[in-house]
């Protein structure tokens, strides 16, 4: 059976690759520093599951001062030009497509075939991360046709991967740094003192305003911790179900899928986001990191007005 | 209140813009201590955290074959197909994204996109290249408000069209949350319940889509006027 673990050594091996790609590259002053941050990178991910946690955590500081403190750098790409891919663009035309929507449509192709074969009562990938790994085996694939049709030097992809890694930088790491935080969040109890502040401080007396706190306070919690599933549970218990469901009689069904949205809306607003909000900006080479969050927040706000007025309309209609 | 510094922490290093990565270290092994950690513990469960959340970091194995197709002129094509399309704009090759993406994304299909797989390679050269052929060459800052909307759109589109679909992750918190404070709801009733919002995102989004295209504009053909 195929499970995260495989895709883990592939990410690891690919970390490695770039690491050497970058110890290789003179024209970086900082190259030793990017070989050591993407190395360590992919030693986290090829046996990250069997060194003990201090271990472990002891490698993620490594990569955090080496990244904070000495500084990712990046080498001169001397590589095409505008023109040579304009011409390679008019000789492959729509075929270059092909690799690239490969990825997308054998991810879903992926996520529900898995589903349904086994060998032996065996399903083929660990069901539980079958998104995960369907992506991962559709970048193979994709990458397999990629090779097939333009026939480029063998060590192109990881040449590649490199430029890309390098532009990205830190912030490829980010996310994973935020979740990590969030469950350091949880371990510490973060969440009950917050709902505690809130219905102390807050005249929670109206249905009304009862509703606002909410879903402003979804929002507000999904921004401190980047992600609307850790707000839930604590605003839910702190005040959706002691107030609107118990206090005021709302429905639970409603209030929770439209607190639910309106943490979404939280998470429109925040770098702690990072994979929505951070990481964009880097891919698409924005010099404002908060660029994407800046077009977001008035659709957002607007939104977390529009979940407001919507709940406080639906959830007490009975 | 103690436990909050580590909220305090990231909120002062993000305004200072101190390196993230290191705000967030230091706001967790604080926030670790003030929960009563001692400092090699919390530095194991970091480690422990940080092991556990490698799946995130998955999809930058697409980085190598999209690489390769950029290498080869996957964007340049992306434009020049944009550029044979007389009423493609800018804003409506968003909207196009956004009605697809939150369809399938209600449908389950939340993976038919995302910022490394389409929004680099395909939908920002696309949007860029439709605002190209009707102003000709764009400033770099033009350039950059299109691609941070696309950015956005896919982003917008994702979070409000999965919740309709009832085997998303969301859902299923919230289903397993309610059941151990003893409500029973029906993941239906809940995606029913997500779809005025959906609706309400659509609506609120897709304007500011059209009024991008009267921003870029009103700015670009007066850049023109003046050259």
């Amino acid at each position: 059976m195929i499970t995260l673990e495989h895709i883990y050594w592939l990410s690891g091996l690919m970390m490695a690759g770039v690491a050497i790609v970058n110890w290789r590259d003179r024209s970086n002053p900082r190259r030793f520093n990017n070989s050591a941050f993407w190395g360590v990178y992919g030693i986290t991910f090829l046996v990250g599951t069997h060194l003990p946690d201090l271990v472990n955590g002891f490698l993620v500081i490594a990569m955090v001062l080496v990244a904070s403190i000495r500084g990712l750098g990046q080498g001169s790409h001397v590589g095409d030009t505008q023109a040579e891919r304009e011409a390679s663009a008019k000789r492959w035309g729509n075929r270059l497509f092909v690799p690239a929507l490969a990825i997308p449509l054998i991810t879903v192709l992926g996520t529900v075939i898995f589903k349904r074969i086994a060998i032996h009562g065996v399903p083929i990938v660990d069901l539980k991360q079958v998104t995960v790994i369907s992506l991962a085996i559709a970048t193979l694939v994709a990458l397999a046709i990629g090779m097939i049709m333009l026939r480029p030097p063998l060590l192109a992809p990881i040449r590649e991967a490199r430029r890309l890694l390098d532009a990205v930088g830190w912030a490829a790491v980010l996310p994973q740094m935020l979740a990590a935080l969030g469950a350091l969040f949880a371990i510490a109890g973060v969440g009950t003192v917050v709902s505690g502040i809130a219905q102390r401080w807050i005249p929670l007396d109206k249905p009304f305003v009862v509703v606002a706190t909410y879903a402003i306070g979804m929002a507000a919690f999904t921004m401190i911790m980047g992600n609307a599933f850790a707000a839930f549970p604590v605003m839910t218990a702190g005040i959706g179900l002691p107030l609107i469901v118990q206090k005021f009689g709302g429905d639970p069904t409603i209030m929770a899928a439209i607190g639910m949205l309106s943490g979404f809306c939280g998470t429109l607003m925040t770098p702690m986001a990072a994979n929505f909000n951070i990481v964009p900006t880097a891919l698409l080479e924005l010099p404002d990191e908060n660029a994407v969050i800046k077009i977001q927040i008035p659709t957002a706000i607007a939104l977390l007005g529009a979940n407001i007025l919507l709940m406080n309309f639906l959830v007490f209609r009975r | 209140m103690l436990t909050l510094i580590g909220i305090v922490i990231v909120v002062v290093g993000f305004v200072l813009r101190i390196n993230p990565l290191l705000v967030v270290t230091i706001a967790g092994l604080a926030t670790g201590i003030a929960g009563g950690l001692g400092p090699l513990e919390v530095i194991a469960a970091f480690g422990k955290a940080f092991i556990t959340s490698r799946y995130v970091a998955i999809v930058w194995l697409v980085l190598p074959v999209i690489g390769l197709l950029e290498h080869a002129g996957l964007k340049e094509r992306a434009r020049a197909v944009v550029a044979g399309l007389r009423a493609a704009t800018a804003s409506r090759v968003l909207l196009v994204y956004f009605a697809i993406r939150q369809v399938t994304a209600a449908l389950g299909l939340t993976s038919l996109g995302g910022h490394a797989q389409m929004v680099r390679p395909l939908i920002a050269p696309m949007a860029e290249g439709a605002a190209e052929n009707q102003y000709g060459e764009l400033p770099q800052s033009t350039r950059y408000r299109i691609r941070a909307n696309a950015a956005a759109v896919d982003n917008i589109a994702l979070f409000f069209g999965e919740d309709i679909f009832i085997a998303i992750g969301s859902i299923l918190l919230i289903r397993g949350f309610l059941d151990q404070n003893g409500i029973h709801v029906e993941p239906t009733q809940l995606a029913i319940w997500a779809i005025p919002t959906a609706v309400c995102a659509f609506v609120i989004h897709c304007t500011r889509l059209l009024l991008l295209d009267r921003r870029l504009r009103a700015e670009l053909t007066k850049n023109h006027d003046k050259t």
